[in-house]
């Protein structure tokens, strides 16, 4: 913050008054995994009566449920690092080069994401199976790319075309190879666009239910598909639900700790 | 992307090519089974008719699709007028640096980890007002609050759940954008004696022209395919006040094993999304691009 | 237009302990009002802060700034009237050339057609006349710095134009172009200009006086020929010059001759001796160990030995267009000395005479200037 920029109070109660609106639904979440069924449908108060930690036993102990994190981070990590990876050469190749046909490609990108997933049901189901791949990680990273790249190149095209070509024209002029200009000045500059690229590409994998519960059965069932479980013929299992919805959150927050430097930085001009 | 003149170099497509490879199988198979459904009616197992676009003249008299239509329509602009003004506010709002930047990010970002049927789950407890602490909430201010009774509730209920659920989204974009806006511009406008609002106006919306356009682009298109957290907050009720489109669609492909309307419906469905964010790129890449004429 | 005085040291950490923990150590310096200056010196020497010190973005650890006399030390780079043009251009995207350079002045609420006096004078200044009316996004980076100064020039009471290395994205063609307009425009407004580069020609033709910095300090403050002729400092005799000045070190003996020290493999301990010089210079150097500093422009070479020469061996003929700089080793030392491109240069192997006492040379004592 610049030295002359003072810290407007109605921004930070502005700020309060929403973290309070965004943590209450969280806290209620929290509190019924705290609580019985029982009590979750009987009585209204603000505290659980009866503490129990029961749901998180039943999770943390039962391999089909924990395991189901355990898939789903396989296979969000991998789409993650792969989304990434190909969508930095793309986005880069948007911003700075103009060739034949790239605003039609680059909206055609986005057009992946403007029809609901279970158009590709079908399709992908006999795709998978065809190539061996049914219930494995790698189906759910592939089949994620669909609509994660697309998302990835547009965030990252928009904060590449945020720096001048100058510091590009400059860095060839002192010398540098391409991947090393790349590497050490490039990708340090555009460090909140991948770092919030990255985050999402998580989050969109990490939520994805039509499609991760299609391409899986056992092996690589995802939380996503064994948090159904809690829904059955007797009626829904809230605390189980909302306990397991609780620890859902948790590598989310873990992944975005990590990339709230990338996020948080920014640009900044070297300083001689 | 930018209107800069860039060099032009056919090159660059072998940097596309992996992009396109991940995204264009996935693509384009699924859209040639679509095409093909909608334009047959299939009897039975291997006897299917032609019909060409029967199905599609049959769809736009359907007057409970309209007015789904319309409905979808109407959440989706309230969903975009109330998302992005806040969402912007929030970004503006939170610490730039230190534990507490750190903190208020993680803090923010919760309500888009949780998968979305635990969203509508959790909501369907959190609006009741018997077990409830919005419900209660309201009651005790002397509402007659009903999310399963009340239709218009229902829309507002299932509104405040987007609004909650996916505000960070836009605020996400939003911050990463205004963080990379480098610290001269904020010394040079101090240097230039710019006012708070002179600085939001002519340094950091411009800036975050290219984030906004991605956070419009993708809460239009979600809303506009939501399913899950609707569905089972209500159901699509009470009556239909909460029938959104995409439920609509699964109706009646599910429902009524139409294949045939189903098809046809998704195509249509997928062309009006297509034409809204067409509509809406090309103006957000217009907006405050053109040489201005005039005297000054 | 100001005279601006600093009496100050900086340091960014809370309880600096050492002198390395300051990035600007204790200095007075004046900047004379409607002088150019430059600050000129190597990556992290805290130029960039005494910049910042000035215009007001950082506020010193220690001491005062002062504008005509008034202290100026905590007000902001509004208050001081301050303009500052940025190593990258920095516009408002949005705007017009025109409003852009219009901008300060509307925050002023001068009168409207004041502004477009104004505006006019200062866009023919900087011969942004005809793209007024253009968006200032689309324009080269050269036309971007010439708006970002612009914004600068237009108020007319304005006390420093401060530059942060301004011409670092600039192409190097338009580099000379950009160059030759500060001066114009320094002649004609008669501004105090404070100008920060790491690029010796930048400041050696825009500045009147230069400040060489190193490691925090300002090193020798003077005109480009003082730096040039007599540098206080090796590290100014080092860093001025394209190759800086030879710096060998020698011996002085008791007897008033001088000795090369050699540097290479010798038997035993302590330096081999090298070729020892007769010393006809006349000048009183003290005893013991210096540093003889001679510019390779001033070097001079023969085929036979002279007074104050010592034998070398031509390592090296490079042809630079309008000269030839040649390499020699003597006594293990690398000396380069520049030739006019058509005289004719021994070839590598030959043994000449390198002249090494000169009216031009200098002998530091602990790095600073003795003779």
């Amino acid at each position: 913050m610049s030295a002359t920029r003072r810290w407007p109070r109605k921004r930070t109660l502005f700020l309060v008054c929403y973290l309070v609106f965004a943590l209450l639904p969280i806290y209620w979440m929290v509190g019924m995994s705290f609580r019985t069924n029982q009590e979750i449908l009987s009585n209204f108060t603000l505290f659980p009566h009866h503490f129990t930690l029961d749901s998180y036993r039943l999770i943390l102990t039962d391999p089909s449920w924990y395991m189901g994190y355990v898939n789903s981070l396989i296979y969000v990590c991998i789409n993650m690092v792969i989304s990434i990876a190909v969508a930095l050469p793309a986005a880069y190749a948007f911003s700075r080069y103009s060739f034949l046909g790239d605003r039609q490609v680059f909206f055609w990108l986005l057009t992946n994401r403007m029809t609901p997933p279970a158009v590709f049901l079908l399709p992908f189901f006999q795709f998978y199976t065809t190539l061996g791949l049914m219930d494995t990680h790698l189906a759910v990273a592939l089949a994620h790319l669909l609509f994660n790249v697309p998302l990835a190149v547009w965030i990252l095209e928009g904060f590449m075309s945020g720096i001048p070509r100058e510091i590009d024209e400059t860095a060839y002029i002192d010398g540098y190879s391409f991947p090393r200009f790349f590497l050490t000045i490039f990708l340090p500059l555009i460090k909140s666009g991948v770092g919030v690229a990255a985050f999402f590409c998580f989050m969109f994998s990490w939520v994805e239910l039509l499609l991760a519960r299609t391409l899986t059965s056992v092996n690589a069932k995802p939380i996503v598909a064994v948090m159904t479980r809690t829904v059955s013929a007797s009626g829904m299992d809230w605390a189980t639900l909302a306990a397991a919805g609780t620890l859902t959150i948790v590598p989310g927050a873990i992944v975005i700790w990590f990339v709230r430097h990338y996020i948080a930085k920014g640009f900044a001009m070297g300083r001689v | 992307m930018s209107v800069v003149v860039k060099p032009v170099n056919q090159k660059a497509w072998w940097l596309i090519v992996p992009v396109i490879l991940c995204v264009a199988f996935s693509a384009i198979i699924p859209l040639m089974t679509v095409v093909n459904y909608s334009v047959q009616d299939i009897i039975g197992p291997g006897r299917a008719v032609f019909v060409g676009t029967e199905w599609f003249a049959e769809i736009m008299r359907n007057e409970d699709l309209l007015s789904a239509l319309l409905r979808q329509l109407m959440f989706s602009m309230a969903v975009l007028l109330i998302e992005i003004p806040l969402g912007v506010l929030l970004a503006l709002s939170m610490p730039e640096r230190g534990w507490r930047a750190s903190a208020v990010l993680v803090i923010v970002a919760l309500s888009l980890l949780i998968p979305w049927n635990v969203v509508g789950t959790i909501w369907q407890i959190f609006g009741r007002t018997d077990i409830g602490l919005l419900g209660n909430l309201l009651v005790g201010l002397g509402l007659d609050y009903s999310y399963s009774g009340n239709p218009v509730q229902a829309w507002l209920t299932v509104l405040l759940m987007d609004v909650w659920h996916w505000t960070p989204l836009v605020a996400l974009l939003a911050y990463a954008g205004l963080r990379a806006i480098p610290e001269a511009y904020y010394q040079a406008a101090s240097i230039d004696g710019a006012s708070k609002w002179a600085v939001f106006r002519y340094i950091q919306l411009p800036k975050m022209r290219g984030v906004l356009m991605i956070a419009v682009l993708l809460r239009f298109m979600d809303s506009f395919m939501i399913y899950t957290e609707p569905f089972v907050l209500t159901g699509g009720g009470p009556g239909s006040s909460t029938t959104f489109l995409s439920q609509f669609l699964t109706q009646m492909a599910v429902g009524q094993f139409d294949v045939g309307p189903a098809a046809a419906f998704s195509l249509i469905y997928f062309l009006i999304i297509l034409l809204f964010c067409f509509l809406l790129y090309n103006w957000m890449m217009r907006v405050g691009t053109q040489d201005k004429g005039g005297e000054r | 237009m100001a005279r601006i005085e600093l009496d100050l040291a900086h340091s960014y950490q809370r309880h600096p302990h050492s002198e390395a923990d300051y990035a600007l150590l204790p200095l007075q310096i004046t900047f004379e009002d409607g002088g150019a200056y430059a600050l000129l010196g190597p990556s992290g020497c805290g130029k960039t802060t005494m910049l910042n010190i000035i215009s007001g973005l950082v506020t010193p650890s220690r001491g005062h700034v002062r504008f005509d006399g008034r202290d100026r030390t905590h007000d902001s780079p509004q208050a001081r009237n301050i303009a500052q043009v940025f190593q990258f251009p920095v516009i408002y995207d949005t705007m017009t050339v025109g409003e852009n350079l219009a901008f300060p002045l509307r925050n002023r609420r001068m009168p409207s057609d004041q502004i477009r006096q104004r505006v006019h004078h200062i866009a023919g200044l900087l011969e942004l006349t005809g793209q007024l009316n253009q968006r200032a996004a689309n324009l080269p980076a050269d036309a971007k710095q010439k708006i970002s100064l612009g914004r600068g020039l237009v108020r007319p009471d304005v006390s420093a134009v401060l530059f942060d290395e301004p011409l670092t994205v600039i192409d190097p063609q338009l580099k000379w172009e950009l160059r030759r307009k500060l001066k114009q425009i320094h002649q004609e407004l008669g501004l105090t200009l404070i100008y920060v580069t790491h690029d010796q020609i930048e400041a050696m033709t825009f500045a009147d006086s230069v400040l060489v910095m190193a490691r925090g300090r300002v090193v020798q403050q003077g005109s480009p020929a003082e730096l040039f002729e007599r540098p206080r400092h090796t590290f100014v005799g080092h860093f001025i010059g394209s190759p800086g000045m030879n710096l060998v070190p020698v011996h002085v003996h008791p007897d008033g001759t001088l000795q090369l020290q050699g540097q290479g493999h010798g038997q035993g301990h302590g330096q081999v001796q090298g070729p020892s010089l007769a010393h006809t210079d006349g000048r009183r150097l003290p005893e013991g160990p210096l540093t003889l500093g001679l510019r390779p422009e001033y070097l001079r070479f023969a085929a036979e030995p002279q007074p104050g020469s010592v034998a070398a061996e031509v390592t090296r003929v490079r042809h630079m267009g309008i000269s030839q700089l040649l390499s020699a080793v003597a006594g293990g030392h690398e000396f380069k000395a520049y030739l006019p491109a058509d005289a004719a240069a021994p070839a590598p192997g030959a043994r000449v005479h390198l002249v090494l006492l000169d009216a031009h040379t200098c002998f530091y004592q602990n790095e600073e200037l003795i003779s």
